[in-house]
């Protein structure tokens, strides 16, 4: 039998560092549902979302009673948008961003992703109309999330599309002014976008998937603080170790609740996502990690080798307890769910430049940073190339989630609420980045995308 | 199925009868009991089989947390995998 020592330690996991499961997420493929009347693909959508995931909601709450561990969101993803509907006639995008949302209330879901456009290399009409209604689509829902890949390492940087993005963040925001603008916070431009990240705002079901499929992601900021906690002044080898431990027994479970979804609601198992997720309480942050390395504030010199680190033991310590590992996987480092993050944005110690130099070892990128109001749609859309740079020369994943929060200047915050949290706003330069957007065109291909 | 059950809390007379009673009324074998007392505190963990068990897994594991809350205990009771899956290859 279980030791009672080891049964202790797995209850204080979840009960005092908060250990969850951070998401079960439901892919669904919606290619079959396209029609030449707009209405009619709505429909088809609705009715293939509502009757694939209607026992998602409750299936998760079985689980997470017989096995004693929260889940904390229950969430849906479908083939991106752009592509669902190209073959409707119709120059607006939004009815299909109400359907989501209709779907999303009536299974019980928190979010629903998928709200997409993969763009890397070019557009096609159909991502044009998609990209234009983004902000009203926001606007008008509260559970749908929006994404577009605007670069990868196999394509280069679609520099018109990242400018258009610059000014999509811009109209979102000021379309949700009177809610923070909150619109932003959930759209995220990628580069290198994964087709099967279960986590939100980036979620959407690839074309490679199955017909549908479920993803889980894993969490644990708070047990891996707390066994670290065993290894003070400990060198780096040792730290390392814990890490991987640690994540070796979280992922375990991520993957027994992964099983056990896929088989009771009958759709295969796809990945589990090793990521490392924080949230705004206290005692499940990132940042708490990375100072007990020995960083007296997170952002400090030291912080990225320190996440470096952190990174790369999750996913050592996960790949071995998942049978199919993917998704984003790595450390998130989204400030304004990160109690630490956001004590040192305040605290002026984490700045932009440092998140950025950051995302080049962490599983994303600049995400839920707030951002002055005022900021130039041409400085959001530089930020973005120069972390799509990031991602594509170095094959990994980056993204941008950035709030230019409407009325609001340095030092102000801004509340979300929930899972979200609450940010702080912080400076960007003041120097202009115009005449590079406005370039246009694409930045080609590193040397990196020949590798056959 | 096999469960885990948990119960925490200060220490009285009669709590391993009271919990037990209970689930060999519903047909759950106790197949492993492991206890102590530290500083008061009682700390007890059972391996139970729920086989035979009548009622579904939610009704069990809830009328244990309530009972639990009626005697100021912290009663739960969890699938055995995942204690499985976490400390064991």
């Amino acid at each position: 039998m279980i030791s009672r020592r080891e049964i202790f330690e797995t209850l204080d996991m979840i009960d005092q560092q908060h250990l969850d499961i951070r998401t079960v997420t439901m892919g669904i493929s919606l290619l079959d549902c396209a029609d030449p009347d707009p209405e009619a693909c709505c429909r088809k959508i609705y009715d293939k979302i509502t009757r694939l995931a209607k026992d998602l909601v409750r299936t998760g709450e079985d689980i997470e009673r017989e096995f004693g561990i929260p889940i904390v969101n229950k969430r849906i993803s479908v083939t991106p948008i752009s592509l669902a509907a190209a073959a409707s006639e119709t120059e607006d995008y939004v009815l299909f961003a109400r359907t989501l949302e209709r779907a999303a209330a009536e299974t019980g879901v928190n979010f629903i992703g998928g709200f997409s456009a993969l763009v890397h290399k070019g557009f096609t009409a159909a991502d044009r109309k998609l990209v234009a209604s983004i902000p009203r689509a926001l606007a008008e829902t509260e559970r749908v999330c929006s994404s577009v890949n605007v670069a990868s390492t196999k394509s280069g940087i679609n520099m018109d599309a990242v400018a258009l993005m610059g000014r999509t963040i811009k109209e979102t925001a000021r379309l949700t002014a009177d809610r923070g603008s909150l619109g932003c916070a959930k759209l995220v431009a990628f580069c290198n976008a994964v087709e099967d990240n279960p986590f939100m705002a980036g979620a959407f079901h690839g074309v490679g998937e199955p017909e549908s499929v479920i993803n889980v992601g894993i969490s644990g900021p708070g047990v891996v603080h707390h066994a670290l906690l065993e290894c003070k002044g400990a060198p780096f080898d040792l730290v390392a170790e814990t890490i991987k431990r640690t994540a070796f027994r979280v992922t375990r479970m991520g993957q027994l609740v992964a099983r056990e979804a896929s088989s009771r609601l009958g759709v295969p198992f796809g990945v589990v996502d090793l990521s490392l997720a924080p949230t705004p309480a206290i005692g499940d942050s990132v940042a708490d990690i990375l100072e007990e390395m020995g960083l007296e504030r997170v952002g400090t010199h030291g912080t990225t080798a320190a996440l470096a680190l952190l990174n790369d033991a999750v996913k050592k310590g996960g790949l071995m307890a998942a049978s199919h590992v993917g998704g984003l996987s790595g450390a998130f480092i989204p400030v304004s769910e990160d109690a630490g993050m956001i004590a040192s944005a305040e605290a002026g110690t984490l700045c932009l430049d440092k998140l950025e130099a950051m995302t080049c070892v962490c599983s994303v990128g600049l995400d839920m940073i707030a951002v002055p109001g005022d900021t130039p749609a041409e400085t959001l859309s530089a930020i973005l190339a120069d972390e799509a740079a990031i991602g594509m020369v170095n094959n990994k994943t980056t993204a941008v989630r950035l709030i230019p929060a409407e009325g609001k200047v340095v030092g102000d915050r801004v509340d979300f609420g929930g899972l979200l949290g609450s940010a702080p706003v912080i400076g960007v330069h003041p120097e202009s980045s115009e005449v590079f957007v406005a370039r246009g065109g694409r930045i080609p291909a590193p040397m990196q995308s020949l590798r056959n | 199925m096999r469960a885990i059950v948990t119960v925490v809390g200060k220490d009285r007379v009669g709590i391993i009868a009271d919990v037990c009673t209970r689930l060999s009324g519903w047909n759950v074998n106790v197949l492993d009991i492991n206890q102590t007392v530290m500083q008061g505190n009682f700390a007890m963990t059972m391996l139970v089989d729920l086989e035979k068990c009548e009622l579904p897994f939610r009704e069990v594991s809830e009328q244990l947390r309530l009972r639990g809350e009626e005697m100021k205990l912290s009663i739960r009771m969890q699938r055995e995998d995942i204690f499985e899956a976490m400390h064991r290859v």
